[in-house]
Order: C-alpha cells, then sequence, then structure tokens
C-alpha cells in the first residue's frame, strides 16, 4: 500500500530585507505543488534556519534573497548543516543574484538559482524531479 | 546508542527523524516508540485549541518563553491544515515562535493534518510520547483550530485551554456543545478589544450552568483575560495553567481519569490504525486493489458492509 509521503520544505528569507512576497508567493506555489511548507518569515539567521530545517526534518531548503547577503548567509548555511551532519538537505536559492555569482553559489553547493523570471511551475517541477522524501530512519 | 537511546538522551536530529517517520507511517517507527515508551510520563501536556485566528500560536510562544525562564524544557507540537486538493499545506505557526529557534531547551514541529489516507489517523499522542521520551518537562500542543481536533486533544493532554476573543457572538454558543466540557482553562484572548469582559461573563456563566454536573470533580474551569501580543495576562495563565497541574496532583482520582483516558485512547488508535493498515497491506499482497472496492461500492456493486465483512472474515481467521 502506498505510504503518505509528502516533501517537506522550508522556505527561508535569510538577511535584512523585509521583502517577502517571492517567498510568499513560492511557498504557495509548492503547496499547491503537493509540498508541506514550512514558512518562518524574514530576517532569519543561518542558525535559525538550519536549526528549523533539522527539527522540521526537511527534505529542501528553499532560500528568498534580495539583498545580496547571499554571499555570507548562503555558505553559513551550507557549513551549518554539514556541521549537525545535515548535508543530505537540498539548498535552493531564488531572487536577485549578480550573474558572476551564480557558478559559485553552484560550486559551494547550492543545488539552483532561480532568477527573476523563473516560472513557479518551473521551480516546482524541478524540486518534483531532484528532491525526494527521505528513506525511514529504521529500527 | 541506537536511535532510541538518541532520543532519549535528548538528540535533536534523532528525534526529527522518528518524527517524520510517524508522519510518514514507516512501520521501523513503531518498532522504537515500543523502545521509548517506558521513558514516558514525565511531561505536563497542554493542549492549545479554539479557532483559527484567537492567537494560539502566540500564546504558545509568549508561555513557552515563561516555562524557560522557570529552567524547563519545552516541546511545541503546532498544527496547521492539509489542503484537501492538493495535499500540500503551509505552516505558519513558527513565524510567531522565532525567538525560541536558537534555543536547545526549546523543540518545535509544524504538522500537517494529511489526509488521513486510508482512514488512518495522523498521531498525535506518538508524537507527544517521543517529546516525553525525549525529556521534555512541558509539551504544548497547538491544535488545528477545526472540528474533531478540538475534542480529541482532551483526550491527549493534561490541561486543555479553550482559546476565544471578544466579539466572535455565536462563537461561545458554539462553545457551549461539546468543547465548553474539554476546557479545564478557558482564556479571551485580545481582551483589549471590545466586549472582552462580556465574553467573560458569557463564559461564566456557560461554567456555572454547566458546573452542576462537575463540581464532583472539584474543578472550576478558570477563565483568563490575555493579550498575547504584550503578555498580558500571561503570569495569570501560567498560574492558572500550575493550579491546574496541583489540582491534579491532590486528587489521585482525577489525576486518574486523565492517564486513564490518555492511555485507553493511545491503544485504542494504536490498535485501530494498526489493524487498518495491516488488512490493507494484505489485500495490496494479495493484488486487490483499494480503488476497485472503492469504484464497486460506488456503482452499486456491492456495499460497504458485505465488503468488510467478507474481507474481515478472510483475514482475521
Amino acid at each position: 500500500m502506498e505510504r503518505e509521503r509528502n516533501l517537506r520544505i522550508l522556505v527561508a528569507k535569510p538577511g535584512l530585507d523585509g521583502h517577502d512576497r517571492g517567498a510568499r508567493v513560492i511557498a504557495r506555489a509548492f503547496r499547491d505543488a503537493g509540498f508541506e511548507v514550512i514558512y518562518t518569515g524574514c530576517h532569519q539567521t543561518p542558525e535559525q534556519i538550519v536549526s528549523t530545517a533539522i527539527q522540521e526534518d526537511v527534505d529542501m531548503i528553499g532560500l528568498s534573497i534580495l539583498s545580496g547577503a547571499h554571499t555570507y548567509s548562503f555558505p553559513r548555511i551550507l557549513e551549518l548543516l554539514k556541521e549537525n551532519s545535515a548535508e543530505d538537505i537540498t539548498v535552493i536559492g531564488g531572487g536577485i543574484f549578480p550573474l558572476e555569482d551564480i557558478p559559485k553559489l553552484k560550486a559551494m553547493g547550492i543545488k539552483e538559482i532561480f532568477e527573476p523570471g523563473a516560472k513557479l511551475q518551473e521551480i516546482t517541477a524541478w524540486v518534483g524531479e531532484n528532491v525526494k522524501p527521505r528513506e525511514g530512519i529504521g529500527a | 546508542m541506537n536511535i532510541a537511546e538518541q532520543i532519549v538522551a535528548g538528540d535533536v536530529r534523532a528525534t526529527a527523524r522518528l518524527l517524520r517517520d510517524i508522519d510518514d507511517q514507516i512501520p521501523s517507527a513503531r518498532d522504537i516508540l515500543k523502545e521509548l515508551y517506558p521513558h514516558t510520563g514525565k511531561a505536563h501536556v497542554v493542549g492549545f485549541t479554539g479557532s483559527p485566528g484567537v492567537g494560539k500560536s502566540t500564546l504558545v510562544d509568549q508561555i513557552a518563553l515563561r516555562y524557560r525562564q522557570d529552567g524547563l524544557t519545552v516541546g511545541i507540537l503546532a498544527v496547521d491544515p492539509t489542503s484537501p486538493f492538493t495535499g500540500g499545506a503551509i505552516l505558519g505557526d513558527r513565524i510567531r515562535m522565532q525567538r525560541h529557534f536558537l534555543d536547545s531547551g526549546v523543540f518545535i514541529r509544524s504538522l500537517a493534518t494529511r489526509g488521513h489516507f486510508g482512514g488512518l489517523t495522523r498521531s498525535t499522542n506518538d508524537m507527544i510520547n517521543v517529546l516525553d521520551a525525549m525529556g521534555k518537562d512541558m509539551i504544548l500542543v497547538e491544535t488545528v483550530g477545526v472540528g474533531q481536533d478540538e475534542v480529541e486533544i482532551a483526550n491527549s493532554a493534561h490541561t486543555t485551554v479553550l482559546v476565544t476573543v471578544p466579539g466572535m457572538g455565536d462563537e461561545v454558543q458554539a462553545i457551549k456543545a461539546g468543547i465548553m466540557e474539554i476546557g479545564n482553562i478557558f482564556v479571551v484572548n485580545k481582551a483589549d478589544r471590545e466586549g472582552s469582559r462580556k465574553t467573560v461573563r458569557e463564559l461564566r456563566t456557560l461554567i456555572e450552568l454547566g458546573l452542576r454536573r462537575r463540581v464532583e470533580n472539584g474543578w472550576e474551569p478558570l477563565i483568563v483575560e490575555t493579550e498575547a501580543l504584550k503578555g498580558r495576562g500571561l503570569e495569570e495563565l501560567y498560574s492558572d495553567i500550575q493550579k491546574h497541574r496541583e489540582y491534579l496532583r491532590a486528587n489521585p482520582q482525577q489525576l486518574n481519569e486523565v492517564l486513564w483516558k490518555r492511555a485507553r485512547n493511545q491503544f485504542v488508535e494504536a490498535l485501530r490504525d494498526q489493524t487498518l493498515r495491516t488488512i490493507l497491506d494484505r489485500l495490496n499482497n494479495r493484488g486487490v486493489s483499494l480503488d476497485a472496492l472503492i469504484k464497486m461500492i460506488m456503482n452499486k456493486e456491492a456495499d460497504p458492509y458485505s465488503l468488510v465483512h467478507e474481507i474481515l472474515n478472510e483475514e482475521l481467521r
């Protein structure tokens, strides 16, 4: 019998900008795609984001950012995930990034970056294909 | 250390993963729950229920802060609804609880109601047990705030807090049926709004009307006005919860009733879920499709009662 398995996704907004329209729209799109979305609001530090991701046992973290703070927050989040042996959690980003930063972010372990103009369908389809609910921990 | 031992030692990752496995109904989760059960029974479970938007998350956030000041550790389970159309959910209760994110003494888990696929319920009781075994002193459960959940929480919690707000008019009327009986403490939140006193009076009248039946229990439900955002009334709510806890301690018969209710609820739930799961799995293994059975019933080629009868005869021989 088919088990009920939902992808769990944390949509988080690191940094100081308070414009979370994009984050809310993507949270809603993920919900409509059948995912469980944990949404925590603006102004999150990397420490708060990783702590939440672990307590909520998410499969993916989607980071929304417009402020340019990604150069600090993205690597810090990846580092903290590693420290907590949680590097199996997929991390993606969405928002505004200088073009030259994108390959750097991907090289450090951000799985995908979505820029303005990316279609919601495109993003949810990417997640559905690339992120799977993890296996049970076993007895 | 195996997973159960890690959880008893307070490991956050192991706890988080087991909660996921319980939610996803992975069979091995049961084996870990078996190991954890002897470690449960120490936490005090407080359920917060009431309509959406009355301020349950904010109250839970504030009261958790108060328990932290006492040095008590806190586990929070916050439930939000699953979309019946897509199966997805937005779980936003954490927005009000940000100050606890970096406190290792607070564990917060957001839960979706999910679809109860095949009639199975997602077991809040199992999750409470995990947080209890993990060593949390206080477990705060915030219900989704609609429907059956509101009454069910009283079977899981030691103390049930019913939250309402002024000026909802028919709200108090709606509370009357059934729900009135489960509240040990009533909170009128957003008490700065007009009509707060009136709501308190109405609640008091309803409690007194229902009291004749309850007076032998010795616990008269308390009413407290709060403004959760500003922290007003929180000290009083905190002390009311303490009072109820002490009341249970001082009245073994009442405490026993609560413990009995919880144990029975857990057993019946486990029995129902595992029986159903086993039978559905066996049908699946025999190549019987659930969808085909449902279709027969829908098309009136069979009735549900005969089908169940047949299946039980076959599977429970």
